[in-house]
């Protein structure tokens, strides 16, 4: 019981970044008919601006060291961030320890601004191509943001940690009632898991409760005639982008601390996203979210010794086996809708 | 000429003049000059050409005709690359056996994945195809490479069928029952044609330049001249009609009583033949295979090539290929001071600026030159370098003949 609870607890956080892009994913697909290949390499930026906040606010300038000399004989000095002397040095060492949370200030506006560029420079004049234009021409958009980034960060992961009260872990285990020890989970991946719901949450809210998304929500089903009735569905559209660039961004950002940020993660999580989308059923945004919770869970079930002993290398796979399965018994997926993709 | 009608026979025979002086083509500037770094003519990279190009031209006879963008279709070329490694390993190092054995292990593989994918179109087989390939892949790195030799662990399978990270190499210990195990100087045998070595090269020195003839690049070659004859006849036979009308409505091709799933079957496998065969080629060229040919990358790369040299065209794919090996091998190696040279006789703030500005794009950064380069040809040229090319001869055409109004340009071939 407790191995089945851990390995729950461990897919979670996998599988809250496979629903978050994937959402995003079927955002675009089901507002704009689009197949955006470049939406890993969002995730990525998003993660980058983690990077690019925690770097910014630890920028440093030199301070002597009264009455200490290297062993040079040189007067000794230290690296002091300048937020030191703006909030003062308890005040700053915290904000450089918050660096993580902190960059989604920083990311949303930046995710949204790149998001709704990238629509109207260049997504917009590919509604009318083949779906296989659209993949192809996100592929190579997808290629150049990798290399920009690429060229800025360098090749190497760079490491980006998280608060230190969210360094460790916890005994959850203890939490439910089982023996201490046995079920042990990070801190921060418990965050990324709640934050991942939060904003579900609110996407979901957001299409629902407000006009905004009602209006959205009946430009998915039939655009035309909201065209027709006298609103402006393409801006509308527009910001939908842009506000699945920001989910996408904001997975990524708070991503960092998991997994230390390098050029080519976006496209490693997008070709898992893409089949969780498939199998969630193309167009379905509560299909996208069960299946990436589940494929996420499904495959640290599989990544268990216990099966790996039965079948070895099975972790590696199990998504896209099951992509497949679903893929020839169930053509739309989980819950796909009727009438998307179906040419 | 061949059962080619004239243009296609010309076209033929352009691309076998091209491909015979090609080691005097690529290497147009003399040894000595700033330029020699420009020069392409050198085995390694040639045969990489024709290798990437006969991959090209099979992944271009399925995406080209009928329209089904597969994403995967490294995982035949991994295939054939262990195929040709293992023929090599236990029957001996000729490479027409190997290569043989390439084809047709690809082929049963593309068997197996296409009735599968081919059962979803669109997107739904671009995912099918990626999660096979990525299968393949990952089973290839990870299990496949485990020991299943028993517990003396030395014998054949003491690296598992592929090797694993370090992929799959040649070793003195294989058994080679129809070839010696080892030279007689105790070394590894090289891949050879009836005792042609592949790696063996004849060097001709005229003035300052040196011509590199190499029996590994004309083997390639000559089965690349075979690989285009054949796809020209498929683009122009009864079967390449139906895989068009696959590509430009398929389901009116079904109300004409036609069931379109064994040609498109037909059409996957000979595709993934070509991959095999050039995954074997690559084998026989240098003896290694390893898991990261059938990575997803790999499988981007020959999308790439297509598109860039103009899909749906006989002599595109080719094009593309080494339009993007020519990049990957020869611009990634220019560096900063390379480019100082070049800007010298600017005034120096200036030298700098031009340097900066293009230093991102060049050397390393070559990958972002190619995705803009992509990107731009996906948006203004949907039919790659070929389109420019007939766009470009049309505008020539019709400076010269102003008068005559109807300037028909041919459909893309």
């Amino acid at each position: 019981m407790d191995a089945i609870i851990l390995q729950i607890l461990n897919g979670l956080d996998k599988g809250s970044a496979y629903a978050l892009i994937a959402l995003g994913l079927t955002l675009i697909f089901g507002t704009l008919g689009v197949v955006n290949f470049a939406h890993g390499a969002l995730f990525m930026i998003g993660a980058f601006c983690a990077v690019t906040l925690s770097r910014l606010i630890s920028v440093s300038h030199k301070v002597e060291i009264p009455g200490e000399v290297d062993f040079l004989g040189n007067q000794a000095t230290r690296d002091v961030p300048y937020i030191y002397s703006i909030f003062g040095e308890t005040a700053g060492a915290t904000i450089i320890d918050w660096a993580v949370p902190l960059s989604i200030l920083l990311a949303i506006p930046v995710m949204i601004l790149i998001g709704v560029i990238m629509e109207r420079g260049l997504i917009k004049h590919f509604y009318k191509r083949p779906h296989a234009d659209q993949i192809l021409v996100t592929f190579g958009l997808a290629i150049v943001l990798q290399e920009i980034i690429k060229y800025f960060y360098g090749a190497n992961p760079i490491p980006t940690p998280a608060p230190e009260a969210f360094i460790g872990s916890f005994d959850f285990g203890a939490l439910i009632g089982f023996d201490p020890g046995t079920i042990i989970y990070p801190y921060w991946r418990l965050v990324y898991f709640a934050f991942a719901a939060v904003i579900i949450g609110a996407v979901f809210a957001f299409l629902q409760f407000t006009t905004f998304g009602m209006v959205v929500r009946a430009g998915m089903a039939d655009r035309e005639t909201v065209g027709l009735l006298g609103i402006n569905i393409d801006k509308r559209f527009t910001i939908m982008f842009g506000l699945a660039a920001a989910v996408a961004g904001l997975a990524g950002v708070m991503y960092a601390p998991i997994t230390s940020p390098n050029y080519h993660m976006g496209m490693d999580f997008l070709v898992l996203s893409f089949v969780v989308v498939v199998v969630g059923g193309m167009g379905s945004l509560p299909g996208a979210v069960l299946a990436g919770f589940l494929l996420g869970i499904l495959e640290s079930f599989a990544s268990m010794r216990e099966v790996l002993d039965i079948l070895p290398g099975l972790n590696q796979i199990i998504i896209y086996l099951v992509a497949i399965v679903i893929l020839l018994t169930r053509p739309r997926g989980l819950m796909g809708r009727k009438g998307v993709m179906e040419d | 000429m061949f059962g080619l009608n004239k243009k296609d026979g010309s076209l033929l025979l352009l691309v076998v003049a091209l491909v015979v002086f090609a080691p005097f083509l690529l290497n147009p500037f003399p040894e000595s000059s700033g330029w020699a770094q420009f020069n392409a003519g050198y085995p390694d990279l040639m045969q990489r050409f024709v290798i990437f190009g006969i991959f090209a031209i099979g992944f271009n006879i399925l995406f080209g005709l009928t329209g089904y963008l597969s994403f995967g279709h490294a995982a035949f070329l991994g295939v054939g690359s262990y195929a040709a490694m293992w023929m090599f390993k236990l029957f001996g190092m000729n490479v027409l056996p190997a290569l043989a054995l390439s084809v047709v292990t690809s082929g049963i593989f593309a068997i197996l994945i296409g009735y599968v994918s081919l059962r979803r179109s669109g997107i739904y087989f671009s995912i099918l195809t990626l999660a096979f390939a990525m299968m393949s892949y990952s089973l290839a790195y990870s299990v496949l490479a485990t020991d299943m030799d028993g517990p003396d662990k030395q014998g054949l399978l003491q690296k598992g069928l592929t090797g694993g990270e370090t992929g799959l190499q040649l070793t003195q210990s294989d058994p080679r029952i129809f070839g010696a195990q080892t030279t007689a100087d105790g070394n590894i045998p090289v891949p050879s044609l009836f005792g042609l070595e592949m790696r063996s090269a004849t060097e001709l020195n005229v003035g300052d330049w040196v011509f590199t003839f190499s029996a590994g690049y004309y083997f390639s070659a000559v089965i690349m001249l075979l690989a285009f004859y054949l796809s020209i006849r498929i683009f122009r036979s009864p079967f390449g009609m139906v895989l068009r009308s696959i590509k430009s409505n398929q389901q009116r091709l079904n109300y004409t009583g036609m069931n379109p799933r064994p040609y498109m079957l037909a059409a996957f496998v000979i595709s993934g033949m070509y991959a095999g065969l050039a995954g074997g080629l690559m084998a026989a060229m240098d003896p290694l295979a390893g898991p990261e040919r059938m990575f997803w990358t790999a499988s981007g790369e020959v999308v790439l090539m297509t598109i860039l040299g103009g899909v749906g065209t006989l002599i595109g794919p080719v094009l593309g290929a080494g339009a993007i090996k020519y990049m990957e091998n020869i611009i990634s190696k220019i560096n900063s001071d390379i480019l100082h040279s070049w800007f010298a006789f600017l005034p120096d703030g200036l030298e700098d600026i031009v340097v900066t500005m293009i230093y991102p794009f060049i050397g390393k950064g070559w990958h972002l030159t190619l995705g803009i380069i992509f990107m731009l040809v996906v948006i203004f040229l949907p039919g790659g370098l070929v389109q420019g090319g007939q766009k470009l001869a049309a505008m020539v055409r019709r400076k010269k003949t102003d008068d005559t109004k109807t300037a028909t340009t041919e459909p893309a071939e």
